[in-house]
This record gives C-alpha cells, sequence and structure tokens, in this order.
C-alpha cells in the first residue's frame, strides 16, 4: 500500500541542477554513471529466478493441460497432444461447476465478511483512547502473526466434538444439540469453520491498513465537513470513502485473490470434504493431479482457476500502475 | 457530572467493541497455549476451564521427544534463512537498478515484479512438482528454498525499491568525492539507512518460508528427514492421536517466534507490510 507511504513519505529531494546545461529538465545520468549492460547485470538473477521459477512452470502447466498426462506418461516422459479434451472433460462436468460455484461462494462469503469486519474495526480504531488503541492493534498483530497451520490445528482443536470449548459453551448457553455436534462431519458447519477461519486470520491484515489509511485523512477535512453540518455517515460518505477508496480496491482484490490461499486451511483441516462440501478450485486441482493421477485434467482446472482470477489482478494491476505513474 | 456520564455512555459500545474484538483476537492463541500446559485429564474432561489449575510440562516434553524434532527445526531454519539471504542479495540488485540507473524497459521490468508478487502459487504446484521430479529435485531442502525465494523476491523488490527512492543519491556522491568507491558508497552510505526496509523483507520471507505448507508438502515425500516443521505439524495428529495436549505444545513451539518475532517489531510489520501490500 505504497500510497500511505507516498502521501506521507517527505518529497524526493530536489535534483540538483547541474551547471551549465540547460532547456530541458535535468537528467539523472552524470558522467560518473554506468551505461550500457551494468542495470541489465543488475536484474539478471531476478529475471532468471522469475522465467525458470515462474514463466517456466506456468508454461508447463499449459502444456500439460493440453497432453494426455497421467502416471505412466510422468515416468516415461512421452505425452501425446490432445488438443483442448481435457477442458472439455473438464467443463462438461458437472461436479467441476459445483466447484466453480463453491469457490465463488466461499469468495464471496470471505470477502465480504472481511471487508465489513475490517472496516469497522479500523474506524473503531481510530475512536480509541492511546492505551486502548495500542491494544487493540497488538492483538490484531498477535492474530495476524499466528501460523497458518497452528491456527488451523487449534481450530479444530476449538470445535472437536467431544472435547472443544465451543460446543462446550454453546451447550451450556442452552443449545443442547451442540453436545458432541461434529463440526466436520457436515458439510454447511465444516465450510462455516473454514470462513471463519479465513476471515479470522484476515481481518488483521485489512483492518490494520485501513486503519493507516485512515490516520491519513486530514482532520481539517473532518472539522470543515463538521462545520458544514454533516452527520456523521455523511462524513463517512463524502470524507472518508473517497480518500480510502484506492486503499480499499487494493485490500479488496488482495483478499479475494488470497481467497485462493485457503488451499492451505481447507488441505490440512478437511481434504475437501466432508463429500465435496469444502473443494474448492485449488484444492480439487490438486486432488485430481496427485491424488487420482490426472496431471493434465489437474493442470486444466490449474489454468481455468488463473484465468478466473485474473479478471480480479486487472482491477489490481490498474491501480498499481496508476500509483506507479504517480511516483514518477 | 451528568455530561461526563453521557460521555461515558456514548464510549461503552465503543469499549465492548474494542473488548470483543480483543477478545476474539486473542482467545485461539490463548487456548492454544494454555491447552499446551494443563494436565491431560483436565483436557479430556467435559467441563473445560478457562483458566489451567494445576501446570505442567508433560505436553512440550512429549513434544521435543517426538521423532525428528530438532531436524525439522534445523530444515525449517536452514530453509528460511536461506531463502531470506538469497532473496535479499538479488531484490536488492534489482531494486538499486530500478531506483538509481536509467535503462530501457524498466517499467516493463517493474511490471513483471507486480505480476509475479500475485502469482498464483496454489495453481503451480503441479507442474513445479513434475519440473522437481524431472529434474531430480524432490525431496530436497534446495527446492522449496528456490520456490521461497521466488515467493519472497518481488515483495522484496518494491520495498527495497522505495527505501532506495527516498535516499538522496547526493550521499553516495559526496562519498564518493571523499574517495569512496561506488559500491563502497553504497555499501557505507546507503545500506545502513536501508535498514528498515531489509528488516520489513526479511520479515516477510520469514513468515512465508517459516508458515509454508502446501509446496513442503507436495515435494518432500519420501525423503522424511526433509520434511519441514509445518508438514511435521499438520501431521502431527496422526503420530498423537487424540493427544491434544501435545498437539498444542507443538503449536506453541511452532508459532512462538513468528508470535515473538511480529511483537517486538510491531511499528515495523504494521508501516512495512502496508507499504508492500502483502500478508504473511
Amino acid at each position: 500500500m505504497s500510497v500511505i507511504r507516498d502521501r506521507t513519505a517527505p518529497p524526493s529531494p530536489k535534483r540538483r541542477a547541474v551547471p551549465g546545461t540547460s532547456g530541458p529538465p535535468p537528467r539523472r545520468r552524470r558522467s560518473g554513471e554506468p551505461r550500457g549492460l551494468w542495470p541489465y547485470a543488475l536484474i539478471a538473477p531476478a529475471v532468471g529466478g522469475m522465467l525458470y521459477l515462474l514463466v517456466y512452470p506456468l508454461l508447463r502447466a499449459v502444456l500439460i493441460s493440453l497432453q494426455d498426462f497421467r502416471l505412466r506418461q510422468l515416468i516415461t516422459g512421452d505425452a501425446e497432444f490432445v488438443g483442448l479434451r481435457n477442458y472439455r472433460t473438464l467443463l462438461t462436468d458437472e461436479r467441476f461447476w459445483e466447484v466453480v460455484r463453491r469457490t465463488f461462494l466461499f469468495m464471496a462469503v470471505n470477502v465480504v465478511l472481511i471487508m465489513v469486519i475490517a472496516t469497522l474495526v479500523a474506524l473503531m480504531t481510530e475512536r480509541l483512547g492511546k492505551v486502548a488503541r495500542t491494544v487493540v492493534l497488538s492483538s490484531l498483530v498477535l492474530a495476524w502473526a499466528m501460523p497458518v497451520i497452528a491456527a488451523t490445528t487449534v481450530f479444530q482443536w476449538l470445535f472437536h466434538s467431544e472435547f472443544g470449548i465451543v460446543n462446550h459453551l454453546l451447550t451450556g448457553a442452552g443449545f443442547s444439540s451442540f453436545d458432541r455436534y461434529p463440526w466436520f462431519a457436515h458439510g454447511t458447519a465444516a465450510f462455516a469453520i473454514l470462513v471463519l477461519l479465513v476471515v479470522w486470520q484476515s481481518v488483521p491484515f485489512a483492518a490494520i491498513t485501513i486503519y493507516s489509511a485512515l490516520t491519513t485523512v486530514p482532520t481539517e477535512l473532518y472539522e470543515s465537513a463538521r462545520l458544514d453540518g454533516a452527520s456523521s455517515a455523511r462524513i463517512f460518505r463524502s470524507v472518508t470513502l473517497p480518500v480510502l477508496r484506492p486503499i480499499f480496491l487494493l485490500v479488496f482484490s488482495l483478499e479475494v485473490i488470497w481467497t485462493f490461499k485457503a488451499f492451505v486451511q481447507i488441505w490440512v483441516m478437511t481434504r475437501g470434504g466432508p463429500g465435496d462440501a469444502t473443494t474448492i478450485l485449488p484444492v480439487y486441482a490438486v486432488q485430481t493431479a496427485l491424488a487420482g493421477q490426472r496431471y493434465d485434467l489437474g493442470s486444466a482446472a490449474s489454468m481455468v482457476t488463473v484465468v478466473l482470477m485474473s479478471g480480479v489482478l486487472v482491477l489490481y494491476f490498474r491501480q498499481m500502475l496508476r500509483q506507479e505513474d504517480e511516483i514518477r | 457530572m451528568s455530561r461526563a456520564r453521557s460521555a461515558r455512555l456514548r464510549q461503552l459500545p465503543l469499549n465492548a467493541a474494542a473488548t470483543l474484538t480483543v477478545l476474539v483476537c486473542l482467545f485461539p492463541v490463548y487456548w492454544m497455549i494454555s491447552t499446551a500446559f494443563k494436565p491431560s485429564k483436565d483436557i479430556q474432561s467435559t467441563d473445560p476451564q478457562l483458566f489451567p489449575h494445576t501446570w505442567t510440562l508433560d505436553h512440550f516434553r512429549t513434544a521435543v521427544q517426538a521423532d525428528g524434532f530438532g531436524m525439522f527445526w534445523r530444515n525449517s531454519l536452514l530453509v528460511t534463512a536461506s531463502s531470506i539471504l538469497l532473496a535479499l542479495v538479488v531484490a536488492l540488485a534489482s531494486a538499486y537498478a530500478v531506483a538509481r540507473l536509467r535503462w530501457k524497459g524498466r517499467r516493463q521490468f517493474m511490471l513483471m515484479v507486480f505480476i509475479a508478487q500475485m502469482a498464483p502459487w496454489e495453481s503451480l504446484i503441479i507442474p513445479i512438482y513434475i519440473i522437481s521430479r524431472d529434474t531430480d529435485m524432490l525431496d530436497r531442502l534446495p527446492t522449496l528454498t528456490l520456490v521461497y525465494f521466488m515467493v519472497t523476491l518481488p515483495f522484496s523488490v518494491i520495498v527495497l525499491r522505495g527505501f532506495i527512492g527516498t535516499i538522496p543519491p547526493e550521499l553516495e556522491e559526496a562519498a564518493q568525492v571523499d574517495g569512496c568507491t561506488r559500491t563502497g558508497a553504497f555499501r557505507k552510505v546507503a545500506l545502513p539507512l536501508l535498514a528498515p526496509g531489509l528488516m520489513a523483507t526479511s520479515l516477510f520471507g520469514f513468515i512465508t518460508a517459516w508458515n509454508e505448507f502446501a509446496y513442503a508438502n507436495f515435494l518432500i515425500i519420501k525423503h522424511q528427514d526433509s520434511r519441514t516443521l509445518p508438514v511435521w505439524l499438520s501431521s502431527f495428529q496422526n503420530t498423537f492421536g487424540t493427544d491434544w495436549g501435545a498437539t498444542m505444545a507443538a503449536s506453541t513451539l511452532f508459532a512462538l517466534p513468528a508470535l515473538v518475532v511480529f511483537l517486538l517489531l510491531q511499528r515495523h510489520v504494521t508501516s512495512g507490510f502496508a507499504a508492500g501490500a502483502v500478508k504473511g
């Protein structure tokens, strides 16, 4: 969120105009500056890494998705091209569409909950006193720091059917149907727990980011709005929201993309089960490829995922590039 | 008097919300730690206590004495440290080129970095598995190091570029006038000013490599001695069955470095991470 930093950072130092040069704005290049290949040598390792570890695997995935690639081809390495057959198989499979629908549902529920809760927490934090604010921020940071696997394990324990504290509290509160309720045996319940886990892990980042954006809103804006007699809802809509818009957009697109990272929580907690109840696209792809030995279908599913994601990515890049131009 | 009370009354929902936020954030962490210290009979009780009455270190003993515990720690530390180091060096070079030098393709390079930052790593597991298999890199820690390096790299480039951009080139020029070489000037003048940026990027690298599960799980299959802590923890329940005390003790030990690092560096976390818009 370099927006924040760029806004608050001191303006970059004025470049010294070299005496004697007139006319066009002073260029950065000085006589001592090495030209030619030097910059390219500096970026070579990064470019090499990106080519070998990102571009090549991506191309390889496209290739595999166009081949007949199963366990035998993995060992012998003589895969045949079959055109778009894998995509046809996938797109005519009712189960696949079910997974796509579930992915979007999972994404929508998560992102809406994360954005709403994070905004509320950020607005609340801004209004707190100094001590309370530090306490809230520290606990947010602590929840954020909790490693994914550790958090997942803890949630399994919290929702344990027999000795879990959640069942105990719910039963104690009078919901006797939760006595030994097996959360992970019911599709909807398992889905809800995963949403809860992802929201719990994602809200701290979103809240802290939105909060730090809120602190950059000049107080004079609020004061003059209040003098003009605007209600607090109106102030939020007309003053806060426009300033926060870029941040909202960035957090929103990041959260959408990070939904797919829930792969880890799902894999560890339910493996996509019970039945298919928590299978979203990345889980489906890995299941198909590594458990079912259908590397071709798995890769095709991964490519469909990438295409779906790039829709959101366009939003993200437009924002990033706009910022990039502001820096220049 | 009544005015103060009404002000306090108005503060009430706010404070209630703040308390709720703190409770929701902290309870899972607290429950993990407190379960780890409870005796087994208190854990497997139908009437769980919020505060442990008796404390025990038995579960930590079970976890530490588990097979390969030391080795998995060593593996995790090794992979984490080497990927951070690699990412720092490579990112520093690129960031310097982008922030200080003018060359053709700079904008394209940054676009590539932004794209790489959003790389769909969850969708690349299959091809990377197959490539590692073809090149005989399965079951080896350097493979993980390379993957984590690549996950960390784009963020590091973006953040370091920002930091280098705020350091006036005049400082280095002055050092060069005083007889430093170009590299020497960068090392002695700019590098110390970069410390917060290096901190933020190392922190991000640490979180990435320390927590990563998917690749560690699918690229290390046969050679169990090369596993890392997250995979060990996820299989912990299979090994220890229903021993939730030991499982929570293992989780606590695993989470501790991350929690400590985050709390100590909280200020850098909130500003540095927000700067790059990246989550661990």
